[in-house]
């Protein structure tokens, strides 16, 4: 029987975090949890929040089930956190800049050059490119687990476009308007200043050739995308225009969008879409979300694009193991947050691990995301176990392994009362002049008893993260 | 040789259209085997976008055309004096790491009759290997202009066993990827006719990363190399990736695209010298 950190309870009792909740938690009968619960429903329905998280698909009009227990942090705890994120993503746009010019990494026998440059995510249409201040991924997702009072490790890490930084600010929206006196009686730090800093950020990556202040737009693929909400919701808290690819237009050396007004100059476009959408004329020629031109203006220094394209390349599984190197590598340092171990399928001697073992391992597929695709061992039927063992012999480079972590526990509300459900974490860092993060992030909490995958299509829920002021 | 190019793209279109962007390599390549004597491109009534040399050694130039038009033609002139090298890319400045050229697209997706043309490749003797893989492809496939089309990926071509030198190109492609050698797709100019006559001669071939050597042209539609004959444009995975143009228009309303005709004149001449 593993053990699992449960953040509230510990032998020792209530763990100091937790303190300013024991008293809420207990003043919550059954009838009053449930009219709480409906009225959380409600307000969610009411605001249209009813997209998958982190494109997994699924019914778009589902609501993602919402905990009302919050899941805390200490001040020290979210400090350390914080060094350890900032630090990954300053490793990780440094990977990505060097890739796409020299490769010293990759020359210093640091990390294999096939694993890099044979990657799909891998673009060579966008070599030579030094992005605006450096920053390839603007932000950074970064999946963290916990299994012990100071134990934390990285997950994966999300250069492209992590979504689901709505959920973490409705979350917190949604606890002030049904507990204020929580949010009286206990000190939180806020984090309402993310549109702002988002914002602020996009503005600080405007490209060269953008004089004055720069306009930034939120180009999404459209309405019938899973994570549609979360774009207005972004523009909306930001005040910048949403466009779709058929708004934007180019014109000589710039990216233009059409307004009432006429045509305006975009400066900086924070898309929402995959590269292979993002111009017809440079990637997928069958594309209708993009805007055609648009690499060129991009590559010309007209316009900014966040996440810069060719960023997905840090987000492979198998590029993952090797981000502790990359912050030696590039900033001399040691990493402050720990990587899970993985086994790389691709190597012989791993595989052969893996495949002894696969009964008490995850394996994942190195493209794969959203809790797809991937094999829980002690989870799975020894069928399930064989079937999968059959996928990974087929093509091994596709998958790596890791242990299954003891995931941390929070106190949930369940049918029954409360209970302890395994959580994850997913702070948002924010990378352009300057690096910061707002202190929180998203928890997704597994509702299924016992289950440790916390992906919404696999039963999953959110819950409002706090970062008390110590 | 001195080789002076005359390349017209003609669209027209049905109806007028809102507008065109296109994204040009109509530049020739920077290397020792070729240099340009003067060189233009012009889009009747368009604007010259950003211009930026890519990662590839490409320049790549893009225009937009504001509507309404119904014609647009491209217009590309000039003179290079270019050297026979015997297909080695001697001297091109590019970044992009060669293994990046090792992956398919969905119109060099290997098939068991690609794989079994790769085994051909010998790794000991790779600049061998490479010309064996360039003579099956010439043997596997005749040239019978109309038989395939634009579309037309390798695998179906090598079924077929007839087809043009973009064909030719993308199974050579093909095989050599499946064989580890980093292989791509090149666009350019054809100067064919030994009088020195003016004649078609917009031409693809492919260039192979060869241990020892660098990028080597072949061009399996002429079972040759590339020597002061051609004039290379700039490369891509595969013949969509590389295009000398690729362009699209905006038909006005939203009742679809406005169907399109293209019409290609390109005369190239050796010049006296």
């Amino acid at each position: 029987m593993t053990s699992y950190f449960n953040e509230m309870y510990q032998a020792g009792g209530l763990r100091a975090p937790y303190r300013g909740l024991e008293p809420w938690a207990a003043d919550m009968p059954a009838d009053k949890r449930r009219a709480k619960q409906a009225e959380a429903e409600a307000l969610f329905r009411r605001i249209g929040i009813t997209f998958a998280v982190y494109g997994e698909g699924g019914d778009p009009d589902r609501l993602i089930p919402f905990d009302m227990f919050p899941r805390v942090f200490t001040g020290g705890e979210w400090a350390k956190l914080e060094r350890g994120i900032k630090q990954r993503a300053r490793a990780l746009n440094a990977f990505l800049v060097d890739v796409y010019a020299r490769g010293e990494i990759v020359r210093a026998g640091r990390i294999p050059a096939e694993l890099v440059y044979k990657n799909a995510a891998y673009e060579k249409a966008v070599v030579g490119i030094i992005p605006p201040k450096g920053v390839y991924s603007h932000i950074v997702g970064v999946d963290i687990v916990r299994t012990g009072p100071t134990d934390f490790y990285v997950l994966e890490d999300n250069c492209r476009t992590p979504s689901g930084v709505s959920y973490m600010l409705e979350s917190r929206e949604m606890m002030m308007r049904m507990f204020p006196d929580l949010f009286r009686e206990n000190r939180i730090e806020p984090i309402d200043s993310y549109p702002d800093k988002l914002r602020r950020t996009l503005a600080s990556v405007a490209p060269p050739k953008c004089k004055g202040a720069p306009t930034v737009v939120i180009l999404t693929p459209g309405h019938f995308n899973s994570a549609y909400y979360e774009h207005s919701f972004l523009a909306d808290l930001m005040g910048v225009e949403l466009v779709e690819g058929q708004d934007l237009f180019v014109d000589g050396e710039f990216c233009y969008m059409r307004t009432t007004e006429g045509p305006k100059r975009v400066d900086v476009i924070y898309r929402r879409l995959d590269d292979e959408f993002l111009d017809p004329l440079c990637f997928n020629p069958a594309s209708m979300l993009g805007v055609a031109g648009l690499m060129d203006v991009y590559r010309s220094g007209g316009v900014a694009i966040c996440s810069a394209p060719g960023a997905g390349v840090a987000d492979d599984k198998a590029v993952y193991t090797y981000v502790p190197e990359m912050v030696r590598f590039y900033l001399g340092e040691e990493p402050i947050l720990s990587n899970v171990p993985t086994w790389k399928c691709a190597d012989q001697d791993d595989l052969n691990y893996v495949s002894e073992h696969l009964a008490d391992l995850v394996v994942k597929e190195v493209h794969g995301s959203g809790g797809y695709g991937m094999l829980v061992g002690p989870k799975s039927t020894r069928a399930e176990v064989e079937e999968f063992r059959a996928r990974i012999l087929a093509n091994p480079a596709n998958y790596i392994a890791q242990p299954t972590l003891a995931l941390s526990t929070t106190p949930t509300f369940v049918d029954e009362g409360i209970a302890p459900r395994h959580v994850d974490l997913r702070p948002y860092c924010l990378v352009g002049e300057k690096i910061e993060l707002v202190p929180g992030g998203l928890t997704r909490v597994a509702l299924r008893e016992g289950s440790l995958v916390v992906n919404s299509s696999q039963g999953g829920g959110v819950k409002d993260t706090w970062v008390l002021v110590d | 040789m001195l080789l002076s190019v005359d390349h017209v793209t003609h669209y027209t279109y049905d109806r007028p259209v809102r507008g065109v962007v296109q994204s040009h390599r109509l530049t020739p390549s920077r290397f020792d085997g070729q240099r340009v004597v003067d060189w233009g491109v012009t889009v009747t009534g368009g604007v010259m976008g950003g211009t930026f040399r890519d990662g590839a050694g490409d320049v790549v130039q893009s225009w937009t055309v504001a509507g309404p038009v119904t014609e647009i033609s491209v217009h590309v002139k000039g003179q290079v004096e270019t050297r026979d090298l015997a297909g080695v890319l001697k001297g091109h400045r590019e970044s992009v790491p060669p293994l990046a050229y090792l992956r398919h697209t969905a119109a060099t997706q290997p098939d068991p009759a690609i794989a079994d043309l790769a085994r051909l490749y010998t790794p000991n003797d790779a600049l061998g290997g490479a010309h064996a893989l360039s003579a099956a492809v010439s043997d596997a496939i005749a040239y019978a202009p109309g038989a395939t089309h634009g579309a037309t990926t390798a695998a179906q071509a090598l079924a077929l066993g007839m087809g043009v030198c973009q064909d030719h190109a993308q199974v050579l492609i093909a095989a050599a990827r499946v064989a580890g050698l980093p292989a791509r797709y090149v666009s350019g100019y054809l100067q064919a006719n030994a009088d020195g006559a003016p004649h078609e001669a917009a031409h693809a071939w492919a260039e192979l990363c060869v241990q020892g050597f660098g990028w080597i042209g072949f061009d399996p539609a002429n079972r040759c190399c590339p020597d002061a004959r051609y004039i290379r444009l700039g490369s891509g995975l595969d013949a969509t990736d590389a295009a000398p143009i690729r362009g699209i228009s905006r038909a006005a309303g939203s009742t679809g695209a406005a169907s399109e005709n293209l019409s290609v004149t390109v005369a190239i001449a050796a010049q006296e010298q």
